[in-house]
């Protein structure tokens, strides 16, 4: 849809037009962005502006995660895939916006103001990485990085129309990004196309000593996938992401899609994943829960802001009560509940037990012979503002996402096809360190649907 | 088990979150919303699992150098002083006199 | 207070007391990021993005802290747990960055021990068991009396790697708990895991304590005293806190868990500042850290790296039959046994030597304050002076002036005796030039003596050492006496 990616100048100029959208935080001066491209080493990104979602440590620029708690922190070391992307050539052109701490499904609960959704700005750009989707959706960059912990980079690429990849966990190195929920955590990348993603994902994955999780695994070579043919490959596609609830149109843009794939010499195969209804209740158990511990770091003691009080328990409750939003509010206060003497049991523990058969899932579908898996990305198109009021209907717009991120198999999102005028995502999820047949699966239906994907 | 007022303002106090009373009504009903959508937890058999299946963490050599930082700690502490970082004092302490926290609880 | 008094209060009750041991290891770096472990740096000088908590910063783990904890643990003869957990304790402090310690929970990497303090009671020799013995960081420290209404908070010990070794509640006595303590050191140094030192605080004691009428099965209410600087000090605070406790008991109170401080200073015990909230630490697995897992070859790699421990060595050198005192005094600190082994090794005598080690060399090490390993004598050269000894080529008096020479010169024990004109005359010759003297100047004595008046063969020798001023041999002397004797 971007047939002409701007350079890294007029990149800016680009943000600077469309910054009625507000999908930054920060934005490089001119100067920086020219001397940064000069200085660009000749590698596989060299002088390409890319934009990084604010809760990926950068030494130059903000690492504010949409909140008041951190606004204006200039992290003083760096994220392993920044290094990595600039020592690639790529030049970061600002900090994107996001859903405070990454904790939203909208990019509406960022301190620094919502972002709006480049295709109709009356509606969400989906989230948490809602900042980094629309630069892309806008044209402002071809790749974009966000993070996810329960789809935040698939969402809001399905809603903005683009191309959003979580690799698997262990894939990419979670060093410098601010902590949400450790056991869920993924930089994720945003692409215009497939291949804009594939380049994105190839830069920055590889093994990181600085991250315990990160897995030493050979990284494959994901844009070689684009034109291979489908022939032998297994789709499967599993019921339960196909519940009758599911909205028709959505449903019709799906099998059109699984249609494709079967011409372009697919096999379709009917599967079951059957503890998927029970991830978003797992994922609510232990992604607030880790959520509580991870945020206590932000007390005022080292860095960020502190409110002062001549009691440290006062400056601890005022700075960290009006420092977070009132979403990280409710999660710190939930995951401190689900650990608390009497309940760990109940919750946690059961919730960790639980996760193990979602991935359970996974690893017999996989182990069965089926390469990937096809589904809806989302229940819905983008939604207006303020329609998801109530946090549990907001948080059932992971439905289809979150259980990549407890399994922590590779997934990700492509546009379809439109639905009331709106992009919808087509989801595609592989075995963990199986990117390529993914990205086989992603470049072969791109270029079937070709202009479809717009209809 | 239903959330309760003392719950949430038992756990904000662990949280070091302040809970003006207006605020708790709503977030008991939102958490027991919340927590009333995990119930179906309870019925899930999970007799086959085994406790946290991770594989193995690797372990880094005693010698590697810190992460350098660009910035020295003074440059963005809210309260240097002689190198210290200064807090206020916890209430229980003001009338006490010398003696420092043992670290390690 | 008089011990008439305390004898009173504490009548009739029995104190019970579990130690928890907090063990610095000997490290270069902490134990989840690269920072040095020195003690003594300026303030927050050694800290980075990972013991600074700052945002997205990772913690990795020291393989060397492992291979420390293994040693601990392989040592005592604790069970090692093939895989465990490191696991968040979660409370806020200003000297804890991350707002949670990462300690282990659930799954220690060591669990079930016991330790023989050896005292013996009733007949039966008092062995304490150990609970466990986990891996966890430590926090920074909070000063709250250098500025005014604020406590100033350095990081440098924030993430220096620690294994807490925690006792069963068997200890009955402050005797015991300071026979735990001093055996459980003197094994921690023969481990070279830590350098002990309660002053730096690279050794932490907190007791739990708790009072009972004697005879009662279930356990009193423990208090948690800590702030002990020193192993008397925690005898002391023991005495104290179970004076206090039995008082109220006597009163006809009950004792309330609390936390106390020891102040070592005015020797008294007071109630410590709460930290506020810290009550539910909300344990749950540390997802930064997947499980340690430990395998049988890393066991025993381990294995074949632990040094010879106190009680082997105790053994050994009883064999060799030297008196309680002697292998006490070389087995208490590891480095005077290999010292003592060197000698041996070249002289032979395991009595002379020890003696030797434990008189002369060990009162110059505490005078020069010099260590076994670089101690102003070295093995040779000691062993040659007791070569001479034994050869009787000087008498062990000379032996003694020669010691003190071979301090201040470098010359061999052999040529300062020379030297020195302290090597014995053993020329017949000369000897019996002497004794013919001796017997010509004391002409009574001489008679009752070749009379056969055996006895006075002692006061002869002696006239004929102080003729010779000292320099002749005493059996030589002898012998030629007991020639000159009636048969
Ligand atoms: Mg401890
Ligand atoms: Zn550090």
């Amino acid at each position: 849809m971007h047939h002409d990616f701007p350079d890294t100048a007029n990149s800016l100029d680009r943000a600077q037009a469309q910054s009625s959208l507000n999908a930054f935080v920060t934005l490089a001066t001119a100067d920086e962005i020219r001397t940064a491209a000069a200085r660009a080493p000749a590698g596989v990104m060299h002088a390409m502006p890319v934009a990084v979602k604010d809760n990926i440590a950068t030494t130059t620029l903000s690492t504010s995660c949409g909140s008041k708690i951190l606004q204006g922190w200039v992290s003083p070391y760096e994220a392993t895939a920044v290094t990595r992307l600039r020592a690639a050539g790529a030049v970061i052109i600002g900090k994107t916006n996001m859903d405070e701490f990454a904790m939203g499904s909208s990019t509406e609960n960022s301190a620094f103001g919502r972002t709006l959704n480049p295709l109709d700005h009356t509606r969400v750009p989906g989230g948490s990485s809602g900042g980094s989707a629309a630069a892309v959706a806008a044209g402002i960059c071809r790749i974009a990085y966000g993070s996810e912990t329960g789809g935040s980079v698939r969402q809001p690429a399905a809603f903005c129309g683009i191309v959003g990849v979580k690799p698997t966990y262990g894939r990419v190195s979670r060093f410098g990004l601010v902590a949400f929920a450790s056991s869920l955590d993924h930089i994720g990348v945003f692409g215009a196309t497939v291949d804009d993603a594939a380049l994105g994902l190839q830069v920055i994955a590889g093994h990181d000593p600085q991250d315990a999780t990160s897995v030493e695994q050979p990284v494959d070579d994901y844009r070689a996938e684009a034109g291979m043919p489908l022939a032998g490959l297994v789709v499967g596609v599993p019921a339960e992401y196909f519940p009758a609830s599911l909205d028709t149109k959505i449903r019709a843009k799906c099998d059109r899609a699984i249609d494709v794939l079967r011409e372009l010499g697919a096999e379709i195969r009917q599967v079951s994943l059957p503890h998927t209804d029970l991830a978003i209740p797992v994922y609510y158990i232990l992604a607030p829960a880790e959520a509580s511990s991870n945020l206590a770091r932000f007390d005022g003691v080292r860095y960020g802001t502190r409110l002062p009080s001549d009691d440290l328990r006062g400056m601890y409750e005022r700075t960290r009560s009006e420092g977070f939003g009132p979403e990280v509010t409710r999660r710190i206060i939930l995951g401190t509940y689900v650990l608390s003497q009497g309940h760990y049991d109940a919750y946690y523990r059961k919730a960790m037990m639980v996760r193990e058969k979602i991935t359970e899932d996974f690893a017999k579908v996989f182990a069965s012979g089926v390469h990937v898996l096809f589904t809806p990305t989302t229940p819905s198109p983008a939604f207006a503002f303020g329609s998801k009021a109530d946090p549990l209907d907001m948080y059932l717009s992971d439905i289809f996402t979150a259980t990549a991120n407890l399994a922590g198999v590779p997934a990700m999102s492509q546009p379809i096809g439109l639905v009331d005028g709106m992009p919808i995502g087509g989801q595609l999820l592989a075995a963990h360190f199986r990117e390529v047949d993914m990205f086989r699966a992603a470049f072969a239906l791109e270029r079937a649907l070709g202009t479809e994907a717009l209809t | 088990m239903a959330v309760s007022d003392a719950d949430v303002r038992h756990v904000a106090a662990l949280a070091r979150l302040a809970m003006p009373a207006e605020r708790v009504p709503a977030l008991v009903r939102e958490l027991n919303g919340i927590l009333g959508h995990m119930a179906v937890l309870e019925s899930v058999d999970i007799s086959s699992v085994e406790d946290d299946a991770r594989s193995a963490m690797p372990r880094r050599d005693d010698t590697v150098a810190p992460v350098p930082l660009m910035r020295p700690l003074a440059d963005f502490a809210p309260a240097p002083r002689d190198g210290f970082l200064l807090v206020p004092r916890l209430s229980t302490h003001s009338q006490l006199g010398a003696s420092e926290s043992d670290g390690d609880e | 207070m008089s011990t008439a008094m305390i004898a009173d209060v504490t009548a009739g009750y029995e104190m019970v007391v579990g130690l928890e041991v907090h063990v610095q290891l000997k490290t270069a770096s902490k134990a989840f990021c690269g920072c040095s472990t020195d003690f003594g740096a300026p303030p927050n000088r050694n800290t980075c993005p990972i013991c600074l908590a700052l945002p997205g910063a990772l913690p990795v783990l020291n393989a060397r802290a492992v291979e420390l904890a293994l040693r601990i643990a392989l040592g005592f003869g604790f069970t090692v747990n093939p895989r465990s957990i490191f696991a968040r304790k979660n409370y806020f402090y200003p000297d804890l960055p991350k707002g949670y310690q990462i300690s282990q929970h659930d799954q220690p990497i060591a669990e079930h021990g016991s330790l023989d303090i050896g005292l013996v009671v009733d007949g039966v020799p008092r062995v304490i068991g150990i609970t466990r013995a986990h891996m966890e960081e430590d926090a920074g420290k909070s000063i709250h009396d250098r500025y005014e209404n604020a406590t100033a908070v350095d990081l440098n010990r924030s993430g220096v790697p620690l294994v807490e070794i925690v006792s069963e509640p068997d200890m009955r006595s402050p005797e015991e708990a300071g026979a735990y303590l001093r055996i459980l050191k003197q094994i921690l140094l023969y481990l070279d895991v830590s350098d002990c030192n309660m002053e730096e605080g690279s050794l932490r004691v907190d007791a739990n304590v708790s009072a009972r009428p004697f005879g009662q099965q279930t356990l009193g209410t423990k208090c948690e005293v800590k702030n002990m600087n020193s192993f008397s000090g925690v005898e002391k605070a023991l005495a104290a806190e179970f004076r206090r406790q039995c008082g109220v008991l006597a009163a006809g109170g009950t004792v309330q868990q609390q936390t106390l401080l020891w102040d070592g200073h005015k020797h008294e015990i007071r109630p410590a500042r709460t930290k506020e909230g810290s009550s539910d630490y909300r344990y749950f697995p540390e997802p930064d850290l997947p499980p340690l897992v430990i395998t049988d070859a890393e066991l025993a790699r381990v294995r074949e790296t632990l040094p010879e421990l106190p009680a082997a060595r105790r053994t050994r050198y009883a064999a060799m039959q030297l008196s309680g005192y002697d292998v006490q005094e070389l087995t208490a600190d590891p480095a005077s046994g290999p010292y003592f082994e060197a000698v041996l090794s070249l002289h032979g005598d395991a009595k002379a030597v020890a003696n030797w080690v434990n008189g002369e060399m060990r009162a110059t090490l505490n005078e020069t304050g010099a260590t076994w390993d670089a101690a102003p004598l070295v093995p040779a050269r000691l062993a040659g002076l007791l070569d001479l000894v034994k050869d009787g080529v000087v008498s062990s008096s000379a032996a003694k002036k020669i010691y003190a020479l071979l301090l201040t010169s470098a010359d061999a024990a052999r040529a300062i005796a020379e030297r020195e004109g302290l090597v014995q005359v053993r020329d017949d010759d000369a000897l019996a030039g002497w004794v013919n003297e001796v017997l010509d100047e004391n002409p009574a004595e001489a008679a009752r003596f070749a009379a056969g008046e055996k006895k006075l063969t002692g006061l002869l020798v002696g006239l004929v050492m102080k003729k010779s001023q000292g320099r002749a041999d005493p059996k030589l002397v002898n012998q030629l006496l007991g020639s000159r004797a009636a048969g």
